[in-house]
């Protein structure tokens, strides 16, 4: 930048508050929402309000952890999560492999189709797929979840797939290939290795929106030990209606995976959230 | 799976299946996706457009009727369909120029010269923030601060910013820009992410050779950075645009779609038709408006995409 030591200066302070402005837009609410959670039920909305009062303890946490119910609802969406990760890994794998791999005959179609498919709203699935998951007995099981989720993992998986194996040379499988390895082989040897990256950030990808995912769970499982967080912490607010420290507490530790997740794995995440978008 | 096989080269009939083979391979790959798709994508859209054709399906005892386009020429005509409509439009078009403006401006803020690599990357966890959180424990967190005793009405209220108490999430009038605000403070780190990448990836020598021009800092912005992100700024658009139409959850968990269908979107709609009134033809028609808005809009996002790879 050009300019006088004084113009600089001032560039800088009005910065500084744009990015504190900017901060407490993004961040006071979710600090208010963490503090709440360690406040009595009564001092939620105490008037004035504080952001620590003397009701501060953590019981809140206390109570959600020592539910057994509640700890289900953690126990479903972790293994829900992570079995729609692994299918979703897997699938989108091989079909990135064929896709950045082989020419066919359908293969712009079936790009298309795979990328509109993000398009496509859950809303309009919802009523077939009641009947559906019905009539394949799997109602109100963590099948019905995962087949379900994946739906909806699949289509930026395997374009980030896609997008990943491209970057690779193809003079690498070539190589095996005529050391007499099938593509299979390569796939497995050669290319899931050194993809490690990619698949990573696929699988965090995943994790993510199938920890988040509402509808599907609430129209797919009936009986609260098949419920998931999202809608744990839905079926709390109907229940005892204004427990706020609790559903607090709940959302808090809901967000925890996903948060530490995001922290570890920043650099992914993002070309997660943009391979959708963006691409280059 | 493996393709080595000794006696290859000497029979034809064996090349022969070896090429098959090989033609055959990519779809194999594809398999697992081809069937998911057909069996929960493709044959459902079938399903729900079919029960659109029909009267009494699924919970009524009597057969199903085919009824041709009744079903859509009821629901089109329909008020509460139109004020759904109206309030789904509102929210995804405010929702997505809001998300376009925070997120280009924070990408701007983090993208400048004067901070160091620290504070940027602690600025940045900071403005994603909102991002980490899904949608139902968002509806807990603003129906916590947006509540009537709650801290922005407190807030406001000291600042004499509002003369009383706002019912924010329960008033007529409030509600839908209530919910829509929560919508913008959840959904804008989507763009900053994506525009903090797309801010990289412009070369420097476009700015000096600007500046040598004797460009100012908004005429450099107006006539670099701008077109430069424009690929991005239309995909991310056309995208959100397209989420914000399945919002479901957000809307569902602050106000459920009242007071008095004040923040009815399509989705909210379609769920009560369902799963409250059991008008599944109903539904699933207004189902299949949602999806034929949404194709419309994805057929600009698949051209999009498009010319970016090209």
């Amino acid at each position: 930048m050009i300019g006088t030591p004084r113009q600089i200066l001032i560039r800088k302070i009005l910065l500084w508050i744009a990015l504190i402005l900017g901060a407490c837009f993004a961040g006071l609410p979710v600090l208010w929402m963490v503090s709440s959670s360690f406040k009595s039920n009564l001092e939620i909305f105490a008037y004035p309000p504080a952001l620590v009062d003397y009701s501060f303890s953590f019981d809140a946490y206390l109570a959600v952890l020592g539910d057994p119910g509640q700890l289900r609802f953690f126990f479903n969406s972790y293994l829900v999560a992570i079995m729609v990760t692994i299918c979703t890994v897997v699938t989108s794998i091989l079909a990135g492999y064929s896709f950045s791999r082989y020419d066919f005959r359908f293969k712009k179609v079936l790009n298309l189709i795979i990328i509109g498919v993000q398009s496509v709203p859950p809303i309009t699935l919802m009523i077939p797929y009641f009947g559906l998951i019905v009539w394949l007995g799997i109602y109100n099981s963590y099948a019905a979840l995962v087949l379900t989720y994946m739906v909806f993992t699949l289509s930026y998986a395997i374009i980030m797939m896609t997008g990943y194996f491209n970057t690779l040379p193809r003079d690498l499988d070539e190589a095996v290939m005529i050391d007499g390895g099938g593509s299979f082989v390569t796939l497995w040897r050669i290319l899931v290795p050194i993809s490690l990256p990619g698949i990573v950030a696929v699988g965090v990808y995943t994790f993510m929106l199938a920890w988040n995912e509402f509808l599907f769970a609430l129209t797919l499982t009936r009986t609260n030990d098949m419920r998931t967080v999202p809608i744990g912490i839905h079926l709390l607010m109907g229940q005892h209606s204004f427990e706020w420290n609790q559903m607090l507490a709940l959302s808090v530790l809901g967000s925890l995976p996903v948060l530490v997740l995001f922290l570890l794995f920043q650099r992914y995440f993002i070309a997660g959230m943009s391979a959708g978008s963006v691409k280059g | 799976m493996t393709t080595a096989n000794p006696s290859e080269s000497i029979q034809s009939s064996n090349i022969g299946w070896e090429q098959r083979k090989r033609k055959l391979l990519p779809y194999g790959y594809l398999s697992p996706t081809l069937l998911l798709l057909a069996a929960l994508t493709v044959i459902p859209i079938g399903t729900v457009f079919l029960y659109s054709l029909v009267d009494n399906v699924i919970v009524n005892p009597n057969p199903p009727q085919f009824v041709g386009l009744e079903n859509y020429e009821e629901v089109l005509t329909n008020r509460k369909f139109r004020g759904a409509l109206s309030n789904t439009l509102y929210f995804s078009l405010v929702s997505v120029v809001a998300h376009f403006i925070i997120g280009l401006s924070f990408a701007l803020l983090l993208n400048s010269r004067l901070l160091s690599g620290n504070v940027k990357a602690i600025f940045r966890v900071i403005y994603i923030l909102p991002w980490v959180f899904t949608a139902s424990i968002i509806a807990i967190l603003w129906r916590l601060l947006l509540n009537p005793h709650g801290v922005v009405n407190f807030v406001l209220l000291e600042l004499g910013i509002i003369p009383e108490l706002n019912e924010w999430l329960s008033d007529r009038k409030l509600a839908l820009n209530a919910v829509t605000f929560i919508n913008i403070w959840a959904g804008y780190p989507f763009y900053l992410v994506s525009f903090l990448a797309g801010l990289q990836g412009i070369p420097d020598d476009l700015y000096e050779s600007g500046r040598v021009d004797g460009g100012n800092a908004w005429q450099l912005f107006r006539h670099i950075t701008l077109p430069q992100l424009r690929p991005i700024i239309i995909s991310l658009a056309l995208l959100d645009f397209i989420w914000t139409i399945h919002q479901f959850t957000l809307i569902w968990m602050t106000t459920g779609g009242g007071p008095l269908r004040s923040t009815e979107v399509l989705s909210t709609y379609t769920y009560k038709a369902a799963f409250s009134s059991h008008e599944y033809s109903i539904a699933s028609t207004i189902a299949m408006v949602i999806l034929a808005i949404c194709t419309f809009v994805a057929i600009f996002y698949v051209r999009s995409q498009r010319m970016t790879d090209e």
